[in-house]
């Protein structure tokens, strides 16, 4: 491995050809956010008249993101979509923690069998529900508001299995202290389970934020107002429109919405790659 | 939410015979069926929300879709009546429904294979050396977080026929220029491109771990074995140890690609004609714009049935691999 310490490593033909091709790779795959971000701080003028340079030439910016934040309501499509991932997330984490540690913990009849039902509950995608759930939320008298975008997503199959294989890890005898301690079940489960499986719960807060932040298909199915719009479906409103004659604003609308995450992406990649690849990347 | 309150009361139980607990087993013995009992009513009591739920959300409803199904139930409607197999043979009668069924089936030919090779070579690169990797993983992945609906509407600038980058490039190379989302030859395929930037960061992260989780030694033994070239190393060391690895990344990109619907509302709504329709986005314009309940619950029978295939290819192939208890 001391070959690896030689300076003259940078030179050879091998490492000049593997950075030469990843940063052609790196570039490619960045194009449409970079242009996005482009045409976000370019006069409209500019933007129909083709060009190649990512910088305008009158900085217009500050016009077409005063417009975006402005005209379409998007500090509200960004609220929504905050108010809507957290409250998922935490009845998700409050739904699945005790199931969880029943599962890992605890032996009692029908636990094979709930088990079981959490297997088939992974294996069912959200949207062949979507028809049934939206005639649920029909009848509960709840669509076009904040509960319909978060209903179908108070438990999670995914967390309970994630969880249960943590906390399966957790040594039983942590248990017996805890029982000893006098502490009662549910206090085991948010007093020690939970905090010790703190890596399951960032992976899951993770993969469970960035799915709601991004989804665009149930809301799409259940809100009208554009007052209770999460980010993507806010974007289309403001397309929609728009009518494509106004570039500007919508590319710098998507650069916001964009932009969260990705902050949040570089600032923890490594937690990132784990929460969205389901912990199949360790 | 009476249920989360509910639990406050029943696990307190296993505590009280704590001290029970810490006896040993002859001395214990005539407690423990009682014991064994307040434990049951626990882990109920713990999983009863989730257990709620999941009846609620998941079972209720793929029952739900069934029923509506092979009913002609409207919605809103109060009656329903048994019609069998109608309403899947009307989705296979439809020139529309087999288009989409097609065109997912292409998609997802194209998707894998693509987000495959792609994934691939970029995990190898970074892989061979040690400078720079989280910086070129970080690049390569981001694509796979950020919003599609947003990146949808910048790719949709790329692609605009006058003023869109590809076209100017290719333009000024002298190559000819597309209207790419308006032609029918090429709408689904560009789909496809943009499905394959977005999900081969996932497939390099799969990779990546699946390179790491190859043990030196066998590197080392190919070596002595006169295995000294990359390429040699490859073919004998490191392909065939990521079978696994690319099996399950086939499957998982292919239930992704399977999903595809956010691309296809913002830039096609399956057009033109029906050129790039695909199932995710026929559920929703049957279901919920033209209210076709049957038409909508038969696709999901056939969408589910697809998904629950493949996933169940997938459980197969990871139980060789590892062990639930």
């Amino acid at each position: 491995m001391s070959i690896n310490m030689h300076p003259n490593r940078l030179l050879q033909p091998s490492a000049i050809v593997r950075h030469a091709v990843l940063l052609t790779t790196g570039a490619l795959i960045l194009v449409p956010v970079v242009w996005m971000v482009s045409l976000s701080i370019k006069p409209p003028g500019e933007i129909f008249r083709a060009s190649f340079s990512f910088w305008p030439a009158q900085f217009y910016g500050v016009e077409n993101y005063t417009k975006a934040l402005t005209e379409a309501p998007l500090p509200r499509y960004m609220g929504n979509g905050l108010i809507v991932c957290a409250l998922i997330l935490g009845l998700q984490i409050l739904v699945c923690a005790p199931c969880a540690y029943a599962l890992a913990k605890i032996r009692f009849p029908g636990r094979d069998l709930l088990f079981a039902m959490v297997l088939i509950g992974l294996l069912l995608p959200h949207q062949v529900l979507s028809l049934p759930l939206f005639v649920l939320g029909y009848q509960l008298g709840i669509l076009n508001g904040y509960a319909a975008l978060i209903f179908p997503y108070v438990v999670s199959p995914f967390g309970i299995f994630l969880f249960r294989q943590f906390f399966k890890t957790i040594p039983d005898d942590v248990v017996h202290a805890a029982r000893l301690d006098g502490l009662s079940e549910i206090a085991i489960v948010w007093k020690i389970m939970v905090p010790m499986a703190l890596p399951a719960v960032i992976a899951f807060s993770i993969f469970s934020v960035v799915g709601h932040w991004n989804d665009l298909f149930w809301p799409l199915i259940v809100v009208r107002d554009q007052s209770l719009m999460p980010p993507p479906l806010g974007i289309i409103a403001f397309k929609t429109e728009e009518a494509g004659n106004d570039y500007g604003p919508l590319m710098a609308a998507s650069t916001l919405v964009v932009l969260p995450l990705v902050i949040a992406f570089l600032a923890a990649q490594k937690w990132f790659i784990q929460g969205m690849t389901g912990g199949a990347v360790k | 939410m009476s249920e989360p309150l509910a639990l406050t009361g029943a696990p307190n139980e296993p505590s009280a015979t704590g001290s029970v607990r810490t006896l040993p087993p002859s001395l214990a013995a005539a407690p423990a069926r009682r014991r064994a009992f307040t434990e049951a009513l626990a882990a109920w009591a713990l999983a009863g929300p989730a257990v709620f739920f999941l009846l609620a959300l998941f079972f209720l409803p793929v029952i739900g879709v069934f029923v509506i199904a092979i009913t002609d139930w409207q919605f809103g409607g109060l009656t329903l009546s048994f019609v069998g197999l109608a309403n899947f043979r009307e989705i296979f009668a439809d020139d529309g429904f087999r288009a989409s069924l097609v065109n997912t089936i292409v998609y997802v030919l194209i998707v894998v294979p693509g987000t495959l090779v792609f994934g691939l070579l970029i995990a190898l690169l970074i892989e061979s050396g040690k400078s720079c990797r989280s910086f070129y993983r970080a690049i390569h992945f981001l694509p796979f977080m950020a919003t599609l609906t947003a990146m949808a509407v910048a790719w949709e600038a790329l692609l605009h026929p006058t003023i869109g980058l590809v076209n100017q490039t290719l333009a000024a190379m002298g190559l000819p220029t597309a209207n790419w989302l308006r032609d029918e030859n090429t709408a689904l395929p560009v789909l496809a491109v943009i499905g394959i930037w977005q999900n081969l960061g996932y497939a390099m992260v799969l990779f990546l771990a699946g390179l790491k989780s190859i043990p030196q030694d066998l590197y080392d033994a190919a070596d002595t074995d006169g295995a000294d070239l990359w390429l040699d190393r490859l073919r004998t060391v490191t392909l065939p140890l990521l079978g696994p690895v690319s099996m399950f990344v086939v499957i998982v990109v292919a239930l992704r690609a399977f999903e595809s619907f956010d691309t296809v509302k913002v830039l096609t709504q399956g057009g033109p004609g029906h050129a790039s329709e695909m199932l995710l986005y026929t559920l929703y314009r049957e279901s919920f714009e033209y209210l076709r309940s049957g038409y909508g619950a038969a696709v999901a029978v056939v969408f589910l049935a697809i998904v629950v295939t493949l996933t169940l290819a997938q459980v197969r192939l990871m139980d060789r691999r590892v062990h639930y208890q």
